[in-house]
């Protein structure tokens, strides 16, 4: 059989899980990442950070709208899907996709950009006609209570859904490595760490996305770049990349230590399948080289411009490293036969239903959004350049 | 005792809150033909196999039986059953050859083994209704469900194709059919068995080696089978409650 090296199952033959499902927690990820980056200043009043507060939540939600398209496109009958919200089968982590979902995009992001942009909505309503009128006060729910307490309200609630907010983005990113980790029959997935992994992994991706989205709308924009900002983000970048890092780090150390029945599977396919994108632009590009990168921030003093380039590069590979972690867990996971005595071959279609170029279109995607966000809740107004909630 | 609590409480939860995929399901597979099988009675019978790996030949009649009654699709990748061929090196159990061409549809073709070093001998392979199985676990939609008379069955009609049962699945006995894009696997035949057949792989097995046996029936030669022979489940440390019971199955089979 071609790309087939040993034995495996006969009904092992077509992979079950294709690009999609890299992307899925892909996306998720940037969004888990994103909202907990917004919640430094909000919660925990990291002040300097917020310049990307709105941005932040911003693209969370442009990266949750996106998310379950993956999965659906996925699906053999998508048209069932709905079936997963009224059938609850509370044994099922994927059951709880549309109960973890919904919560976070309906109970805690939208509802807390809402209470940021209240002001922000009513003043544009008021002083706006026509159909931009009705849009903006749709979007108010027509109540244009602005008073002071009003907004010490909007403010107070805003912080309370914060906090809530937490937690939720660590069940949201929790719960996708639980799909995986909780997979016994796979040797690759099954591991209690994989809900932790993919949280803080989650969280590099999230601030890495935001601090590049950050540089290239002021670039855009012809606005100053807040360097306290940026450099306060990319700190935050190197703490999260350290500990996801060790984390990793830790978990291959205990595989290799352990050394069970399947670890000789999974060592073959490090070396020879998944070496390019596991040991070079996982391990080596995605991780040391970015690491090393922010560490070097850390220790010698760059300028303005350096700092930047360095930024914009460790963020950028960051990401494909991020990317091809979900790679290899998702593929690489599906490459070795449960007989553990055979290995196989993923061969991605272009322009099939779950191929590279659906892949491409949902990737890019969430940006089409952001961009349509961007128009109607800026995050930023002429006087103070993308400046925070209290506008 | 505890053991027993703890299986009753999740069964009865599972029930309780699978009625409504249950109901469907039981419609669809018993209540829709009631006159074909009149003493028929669920409670009565806990199914299951025995597979005599000492006696499998590799004729592979049971792959193509179980195509032909149940209307598996005929490519390869796609077997409700199918049969292994092992070669163990007695020097090196661990690293056994495995071969399962076209998944024994058309039986083995013969093979060298110089100087009768190997130890060769056939597996036949399926779905091993585990009692605690992972595939039911995960379905997102309960379209994956355990029958109460012990068979683990899929409804097509509900299943999604997340194919996420496929994946839980350790023994890769699943697959997804080309044709409905939903989940598919062995059914021990359950529209045979309900009306007092054996399974097609049983019965067209020419020396006996797969038996359909009901561990509830106190007169299932069964009993006599455990009690008086060295059985063996598939990958028991997963502990998926697998009912598939082999006798006289090597270490070296995965
Ligand atoms: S053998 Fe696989 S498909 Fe069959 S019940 Fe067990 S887990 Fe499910
Ligand atoms: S593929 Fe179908 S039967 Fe399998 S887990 Fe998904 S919905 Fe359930």
């Amino acid at each position: 059989m071609p790309g087939v090296e040993g034995f495996i199952y006969p009904n092992e033959i077509e992979l079950q899980w294709s690009v999609l499902i890299v992307i899925y927690p892909f996306l998720t990820g940037l969004v888990a990442g994103a909202f907990i980056l917004a919640s430094l200043e909000r919660v925990f009043n990291v002040a300097a950070v917020r310049p990307t507060y709105r941005l932040a939540l911003l693209t969370a939600l442009a990266f949750l709208i996106v998310a379950p398209l993956p999965l659906q496109m996925h699906l053999g009958h998508p048209e069932r899907s709905f079936e997963m919200m009224i059938t609850p089968h509370t044994d099922s982590a994927m059951a709880m996709f549309g109960f973890v979902y919904l919560w976070y995009l309906m109970g805690v992001l939208v509802l807390e950009i809402w209470f940021d942009y209240r002001l922000y909505l009513v003043q544009t309503w008021k002083a706006s006609t026509g159909v931009r009128r009705w849009f903006y006060g749709a979007l108010t729910l027509w109540s244009d209570d602005v008073s002071p307490e009003a907004l010490r309200l909007d403010d107070r609630l805003g912080r309370i859904i914060t906090i809530v907010g937490i937690p939720s983005a660590f069940l949201l990113h929790g719960y996708v490595g639980f799909i995986f980790g909780s997979v016994k029959a796979n040797p690759w997935w099954s591991t209690p760490l994989m809900p932790v992994v993919f949280l803080f992994s989650a969280i590099v991706s999230g601030i890495a996305i935001v601090m590049l989205l950050y540089m290239a709308l002021s670039w855009r924009r012809g606005t100053r770049i807040d360097m306290v900002c940026l450099d306060t983000i990319a700190r935050y970048l190197f703490y999260a990349f350290v500990i996801d890092f060790s984390l990793e780090t830790l978990d291959l150390i205990h595989r290799i230590y352990e050394a069970g029945d399947s670890f000789g599977a999974l060592d073959f396919m490090v070396k020879t399948r998944l070496f390019v994108s596991h040991i070079v632009v996982q391990i080596c590009l995605g991780t040391i080289a970015p690491i090393l990168m922010l560490a070097a921030v850390q220790l010698v003093r760059f300028n303005d411009v350096a700092r930047r380039r360095i930024y914009a590069v460790a963020g950028t590979l960051t990401l494909i490293g991020i990317f091809a972690m979900r790679w290899n867990v998702v593929i690489g996971g599906q490459l070795f036969s449960k007989s553990l005595l055979g290995y196989t071959t993923y061969k991605m279609g272009f322009a099939t239903r779950e191929g590279l170029l659906p892949a491409i279109v949902i990737m890019l995607l969430p940006f089409a959004i952001l961009a349509v966000l961007l128009k109607v809740l800026p995050p930023w107004s002429d006087k103070e350049q993308l400046s925070g909630h209290e506008a | 005792m505890d053991q027993n609590r703890r299986a009753f409480l999740k069964q009865s939860t599972r029930y309780v809150l699978l009625t409504g995929a249950a109901t469907v399901a039981w419609e669809y597979i018993v209540a829709g033909a009631p006159e074909q099988a009149p003493n028929y009675r669920i409670a009565d019978h806990w199914w299951g196999m025995t597979i005599d790996v000492d006696a499998c030949i590799g004729s592979g009649n049971c792959v193509r039986a179980c195509k032909e009654e149940n209307n598996v699709p005929l490519e390869d990748g796609y077997f409700r059953t199918w049969v292994e061929r092992y070669r163990v090196d007695p020097a090196d159990p661990e690293h056994p050859l495995v071969d399962s061409p076209n998944g024994g549809y058309d039986g083995f073709p013969q093979i060298d083994n110089p100087g009768g070093r190997f130890k060769t001998f056939f597996v036949p392979k399926m779905c091993n209704h585990c009692a605690d199985s992972p595939c039911t676990q995960v379905c997102p939609v309960g379209a994956t469900f355990d029958s109460p008379d012990g068979v683990v069955l899929v409804d097509k009609e509900r299943c999604v194709g997340c194919r996420y049962c496929v994946q839980a699945c350790p023994y890769g006995c699943r697959f997804i059919d080309p044709r409905t894009h939903t989940a598919d696997k062995c059914t021990l035949c359950y529209h045979r068995i309900t009306q007092g057949l054996t399974t097609a792989c049983a019965e067209v097995c020419p020396t006996g080696a797969r038996k359909l046996v009901d561990f509830k029936d106190p007169k299932d030669p069964v009993h006599e089978f455990l009690r008086t022979h060295r059985i063996h489940v598939l990958k028991p440390e997963l502990a998926t409650g697998a009912k598939v019971y082999y006798n006289g199955l090597d270490g070296a089979v995965r």
